[in-house]
């Protein structure tokens, strides 16, 4: 038991003096929060605009204050001619140009009818998309706006809300997805190479030769990486609550029991793959190759699952992240209980339990 | 009962193709301080590994302190202290935490087995504090001596402890070894430098996996068969070369500023028709002396009577 004290000091040792592998360890995860929070948002805002109004009458000017309210769009008003505009967009910068007609406020009230045209620049098509939408939506809400005067016979009028994320912030969705890329990382990447490190320095033919059972070599690099992990999971959603916005809704205690579970599934991996190579390097791009691509594509932060080919979807059952990052939006975005995400808890432990053994049982008590 | 014994130990790597050592049979006595001696690629730290049960021989049989290297392993390793020949211990870690983290990891302290260590540890003790990074090559090697003795074992693995290490640092080494010998430590060291293996109490030549002669250094030496003539000239290049091709010389290999020589008829005569003939070729400031051969002249010409460069001495 002492020894194991004592080679767990000796990890942290390592840890705290390698500044490189700290700057990783804590470096990463803020980088990934802000990042996603802050610059790979996939919300628009302040989007340029141009609104050429050829009417000038009172529904055009109602309806420019309504965009220019919205804060999604930075609003121009220009005569701009029909001609110009494509020259507009390629100068870049400009993302949409709407146009009223010279008889809009006419053609509304005496025809019932009138016509805007929307032009968006299609090369970047999902804020295109995305603009169109918000444009429709507000003159929707106009023609609504004033049509209630009149009482159409029939009027549908969609309610929509968005259930857990009301305001819609983007943080919400790949908040979990970080946390399992961080985790990822960490505990495999750094597990795997704390190992294989010993290997290149010729110490783990000391340890070999040592008294001390090799499992406990395992297990005593294991350890400190759990703490650390356990760490930066703290770290993480410290980050998540105080700067992003987002909230915990679901029991603390779950989310950390769930991750911790979690880590132990990357420190398995990690074990695994460093009983396989002799050099740092190969762990490490091993780890970082072979468990970064599969938990960016296949977790469904990034791409929706559901739209991808069949065979994927079936790929992605076996990346362990996957259900981490469904319990996760379960327990910390739906506030839901250990009931609602046991499934889910036993794949992963399934999944663990399989990694673990396969590990220790690799794991050689002899060099070759 | 020996400290170490091999049985016709086989080891190859890469399925069988290349082979490192070849049914090698050898015993180690008590308290010896023995020496593995060959240039790199001989095999010698494919013997250390089977030894110290980190690997697993294709053949054969081998034991350390009465226990199998096989089934008894476990046995042997809390018996044995090893310092591999890569052995760099923790960069980042203090010659103190270095020590001590081994001492732990074999279940003992620094200071219970203080006094096998101290004449060693004093040297390195004002440097504790600093990382093993940071110390010089014959401190590290100081230092990896103290942690493979720390917990006292039966025998003592070195696997080429001095490679890398400056003259004097060598020397201080090889004193500290015949200390450890006295106080009853069974000493396997292995090493390339043939200037070595004078200091070791019985050697094992070792060349492409196989061992080619074990004895007493000495004896070695004395049975070295022929005459060994010491011949240098003004042009050192050319009387090297003149000697391959002449047909007195069985061989000639340079050392330092001599070549070192030996016929093919030893008679009486020998170094006087040797004298001639480079006269004859037209050489200056000849010198032709009987020398008395050293470990590396037997060690070479055991290696090409392997290769059968030799007619049969």
């Amino acid at each position: 038991m002492k020894q194991l004290l004592v080679f767990i000091r000796k990890e942290f040792y390592h840890v705290f003096r390698d500044r490189r592998t700290l700057l990783i360890m804590f470096g990463i995860p803020i980088a990934q929060i802000l990042l996603f929070g802050f610059a790979l948002t996939s919300d628009v805002k302040n989007a340029e605009i141009i609104i050429a109004d050829h009417a000038q009458d009172i529904n055009t000017g109602q309806i420019t204050a309504k965009i220019k309210a919205s804060t999604y769009f930075l609003v121009k008003e220009a005569n701009i001619n029909t001609n110009d505009i494509e020259a507009a967009f390629k100068k870049g910068g400009l993302k949409c140009v709407v146009i009223f007609p010279s008889r809009f406020g006419a053609d509304l009230l005496h025809n019932g009818k009138a016509q805007v045209q929307i032009i968006a620049d299609g090369s970047d098509p999902n804020t295109a998309k995305t603009l169109t939408n918000y444009l429709t939506a507000i003159i929707t809400d106009y023609q609504l706006q004033i049509s209630a005067a009149t009482a159409l016979p029939y009027s549908i009028v969609p309610e929509t809300r968005m259930l857990y994320n009301e305001n819609a912030n983007g943080s919400l969705n790949f908040v979990p997805g970080v946390l399992a890329l961080v985790l990822m990382i960490v505990c495999t990447a750094l597990t795997s190479v704390a190992v294989v490190r010993e290997k290149e320095s010729g110490t783990m033919e000391i340890l070999l030769v040592s008294p001390f059972k090799p499992v406990m070599v395992l297990i005593a690099k294991a350890i400190p990486f759990l703490a650390l992990s356990i760490a930066i999971f703290t770290l993480i959603l410290l980050l998540s609550v105080y700067v992003l916005d987002v909230p915990i809704k679901g029991s603390i205690s779950l989310l950390y029991i769930e991750s911790i579970l979690f880590i132990i599934t990357c420190l398995s991996l990690g074990l695994l793959i460093s009983n396989t190579t002799n050099s740092q390097q190969t762990a490490l791009l091993l780890s970082m190759m072979g468990m970064m691509m599969p938990t960016l594509i296949f977790t469904g932060f990034m791409f929706p699952l559901e739209n991808m080919p069949r065979i994927f979807q079936v790929i992605s059952n076996i990346v362990p992240a996957r259900w981490y990052f469904l319990i996760v939006k379960a327990v910390m975005l739906k506030g839901l209980g250990f009931e609602y995400v046991w499934k889910e808890t036993l794949v992963l432990a399934g999944m663990t339990a399989v990694l673990l053994a396969i590990a220790l049982k690799n794991f050689k008590t002899r060099l070759s | 009962m020996k400290a170490v014994t091999l049985k016709n130990i086989t080891k190859t790597y890469d399925k069988g193709k290349v082979l490192a050592v070849d049914d090698v049979t050898l015993q180690i006595d008590r308290g010896e301080l023995f020496g593995l001696i060959g240039p790199d690629g001989a095999g010698k730290t494919s013997v250390f590994r089977i030894l110290t049960t980190v690997l697993l021989a294709d053949k054969g049989s081998a034991s350390v302190d009465g226990f199998d290297v096989v089934k008894d392993y476990q046995s042997i390793r809390r018996r044995i202290g090893y310092m591999p020949g890569k052995f760099s211990l923790y960069q980042d870690l203090t010659v103190k935490e270095n020590l001590g983290f081994f001492a732990t990891l074999f279940g003992t302290t620094i200071e219970e087995n203080y006094a096998l260590i101290k004449d060693i540890y004093e040297q390195i003790e004002p440097f504790k504090n600093r990382r093993a990074g940071k110390l010089s090559g014959g401190m590290k090697q100081k230092l990896a001596l103290c942690c493979a003795l720390i917990h006292k074992p039966e025998v003592l693995f070195l696997d080429e402890p001095t490679t890398g290490v400056d003259a004097v640092s060598r020397r201080e080494f090889w004193e500290m070894l015949k200390r450890l010998k006295q106080q009853g430590i069974t000493i396997l060291v292995s090493t390339p430098y043939m200037d070595e293996a004078v200091l070791c109490e019985r050697i094992a030549l070792m060349q492409n996996g196989k061992i080619m002669s074990v004895n007493t250094p000495q004896h070695i030496i004395a049975t070295y068969p022929v005459p060994l003539y010491a011949v240098k000239s003004g042009n050192i290049y050319k009387l090297l070369n003149d000697l391959r091709k002449s047909e007195l010389v069985e061989s000639s290999f340079a050392f330092g500023e001599y070549l070192h020589v030996t016929l093919k008829n030893n008679d009486a005569a020998g170094a006087g028709n040797l004298r001639n003939h480079i006269a004859a070729q037209g050489h200056t400031n000849i010198e032709v002396s009987v020398m008395a051969p050293t470990i590396e002249d037997s060690f070479i010409r055991l290696t090409n009577k392997k290769q059968g460069s030799f007619a049969q001495a």
